[in-house]
């Protein structure tokens, strides 16, 4: 989507560009002219922001509850947003709650991306044993639905946040794992890898200077994609409960919560909901332009 | 890093390879059914000359390449690099033979990493063999001046950034970073437009010249291999068939094969164009070579004995430089032309 939207113009700039810019700097210079992306980066920078000094913008206390101001709409007494079921500012609340969701969004993933990335390189550059231990084990893993596995694992070891992590971490690792191998299986036999060979450079020399940067962009790319994935999934498991436990202000959490009125004030039950689908959007979005941004033709 | 010095003296062939064989097990195919690649090769290499490897597509000329470097692990064989054995004992490491024998590939786009500053490419073998980051990439500068490229203008490019011509050189210039007394290269010509192909031949032979250099030049091209080479090596389903002098494989071919090869180029006279091709149909399967003479299903002076002895390389009449193998040469072999020949 953002590449159709910038693709006329880039030759010309290309053209325009210095040589001399870095592989890194590159991929800079593509995304400042991707205005979709530059949006959505910008989306992503203020929900993060947002959640990172909500006790600052929270206008109101999260978890101070009140019995006669429930589900009173927006802007009622100051309550921008209204209040929820409890009588909370749900303004607070979501601010609150992004903490929680994009740490459960985001966490996970480096964990798979760290976890699942050097498995996977392992598994690419190494002998067919070991490429087979590691990736038949990781095809076990990739044979439940991620959203069934994710269940299953936290509802055997037990709600919150943690646990939840645990569980995403877990589903994305074989994805991962998957993706670093295929990109280094790929490089592995391309001639400059023999011809490092042939200049008698090391196992582990090449595997530095020549596999590690051509690997890192799909897995980078890929992990970024899994992000409003996370998010997904973590509000997903909170609202079955499987997630973090109430009161802890979280987006699945609330919308599970504010689901059983929403016959009484549908605009406030939807707000949860739509923090998370701009949350996920944004990210997908970003991350779609980063990886357009990357693909430089090789 | 010691300075490779010339330790077996002028005499002492640069490179001896004895018997080198290497077979690749098929997979998915008959329990046992190996794809012989190479299957007993023995060729000697001098200092300084070039000899030419020829051969259709999938004869072995690669496998062999990357045997001579131990890239692929020869299933027997012996290698002796100037007058040391290598891999042995007594003789030299592989890791040694890497630091003097140096290979440049076909595909000049994918022997480049493409995420690398064709600078740091280059400066990658002198790192590697202990120089310092700061020797490391003066050296890549000295070598891209070598082989005609700016090095500020080039050095900071990304391979996608260079032309075919531009990224072989490049190339060359990653293979000479390390100051090696042999190129291998492995139809490091033959992917470039004819201008640049003709360029780059220039260039190697300037490059051999400045820094005594041997060369192996491997190619399909017939007149390329003429152009450079000293010496001529035929293959032929991973068998030496011939081996001679330039000038002497060119006009006075003596195996079949060969006189084939030659009569398959194309000529540059429209009035003499090429109606029948000499060689008809694929080279045999490699998993099942013919018995005897493997070349015998396309030869049309096949015989009988031809498919039970295989002829064994040996000197045509009296130069002694120049050998082939086929029975039409020796007259015990019972071939009926084997005294017309000769």
């Amino acid at each position: 989507m953002s590449n159709a939207m910038t693709l006329p113009q880039q030759p010309a700039k290309e053209q325009a560009a210095p040589k001399q810019r870095g592989y890194w700097g590159s991929v800079g210079y593509r995304l400042r002219y991707d205005p979709v992306t530059v949006f959505f980066g910008c989306v992503v920078l203020a929900i993060i922001l947002a959640a990172v000094f909500a006790p600052l913008l929270a206008p109101f206390d999260p978890y101070k509850e009140s019995i006669i101001g429930r589900l009173k709409p927006m802007g009622w007494k100051g309550h921008l947003l209204g209040t929820d079921e409890l009588g909370r500012d749900l303004l607070s609340r979501l601010l609150y709650g992004g903490q929680v969701s994009l740490l459960m969004g985001v966490v996970p993933v480096a964990i798979a991306t760290v976890v699942g990335g050097s498995l996977g390189i392992i598994g690419g550059f190494g002998g067919r044993r070991v490429n087979t231990a590691i990736m038949r084990t990781m095809d076990v893993f990739y044979a439940f639905p991620s959203v069934l596995l994710a269940v299953a694992i936290s509802g055997a070891m037990g709600g919150g946040a943690a646990n939840g992590m645990i569980a995403l971490s877990m589903v994305f690792t074989p994805a991962m794992c998957r993706v670093a191998e295929t990109a280094t299986a790929q490089v592995k036999n391309l001639d400059f890898v023999e011809a490092a060979r042939a200049t008698g450079a090391g196992t582990l020399t090449i595997l530095r200077y020549h596999i590690l940067g051509n690997v890192l962009g799909p897995v980078f790319i890929y992990a970024s994609s899994l992000v409003s994935v996370g998010i997904l999934l973590a509000s997903g498991l909170s609202f079955l409960g499987l997630g973090v436990k109430p009161p802890t202000a979280d987006w699945g959490l609330m919308l599970s919560t504010l689901r059983q009125s929403i016959y009484i004030n549908p605009a406030i039950c939807a707000l949860p909901g739509v923090a998370i689908l701009v949350a996920s959007v944004s990210f997908n979005l970003l991350s779609d332009g980063i990886r357009s941004a990357m693909d430089v033709r090789l | 890093m010691e300075e490779p010095a010339d330790r077996g003296g002028p005499a002492q062939p640069l490179l001896i390879a004895k018997d080198l064989r290497k077979h690749f097990k098929v997979k998915g195919g008959a329990p046992g059914a190996t794809v012989r690649a190479v299957d007993g090769v023995s060729f000697t290499i001098h200092k300084g000359e070039t000899l030419g490897i020829v051969g259709e597509s999938g004869c072995g000329k690669s496998t062999l390449a990357r045997l001579l470097l131990h890239l692929i692990e020869p299933d027997s064989g012996e290698l002796v690099f100037d007058g040391d054995p290598v891999g042995e004992m007594r003789g030299i490491s592989v890791n040694a033979l890497r630091r003097q024998v140096q290979m440049v590939f076909q595909d000049s786009a994918s022997s480049l990493n493409p995420r690398m500053p064709v600078r740091d490419s280059i400066a990658f073998g002198p790192h590697v063999h202990g120089k310092t980051k700061a020797e490391s990439s003066r050296i890549a500068r000295d070598v891209l001046v070598k082989v005609g490229l700016k090095p500020d203008l080039f050095g900071p490019r990304y391979p996608h950034e260079l032309s075919g011509g531009q990224k072989q050189r490049v190339n060359i210039a990653r293979a000479l970073a390390i100051e090696p007394r042999m190129v291998i290269l492995d139809e490091a010509v033959s992917a470039l437009d004819k201008s640049v192909e003709a360029q780059v031949l220039n260039l190697l032979r300037a490059l051999k010249e400045n820094f005594n250099l041997t060369y192996l030049f491997i190619s399909h091209d017939l007149s390329v291999v003429r152009y450079i080479s000293d010496r001529v090596l035929v293959m032929y389903l991973g068998a030496v068939v011939e081996l001679g002098p330039v000038q002497e494989i060119f006009s006075r071919p003596k195996h079949p094969y060969t006189v084939a090869l030659l009569a398959s180029r194309p000529s540059m006279d429209p009035a003499n164009r090429i109606e029948e091709p000499p060689l008809t149909g694929d080279p045999p399967s490699p998993i099942d070579p013919p018995s005897g003479c493997r070349f015998r299903t396309r030869c049309q002076f096949a015989e009988t004995v031809c498919a039970e002895v295989q002829p064994v390389l040996g000197q045509w009449n009296d130069r002694e430089s120049h050998i082939a193998a086929c029975h039409m040469r020796d007259p015990a072999s019972g071939h009926s032309r084997a005294m017309e020949v000769n």
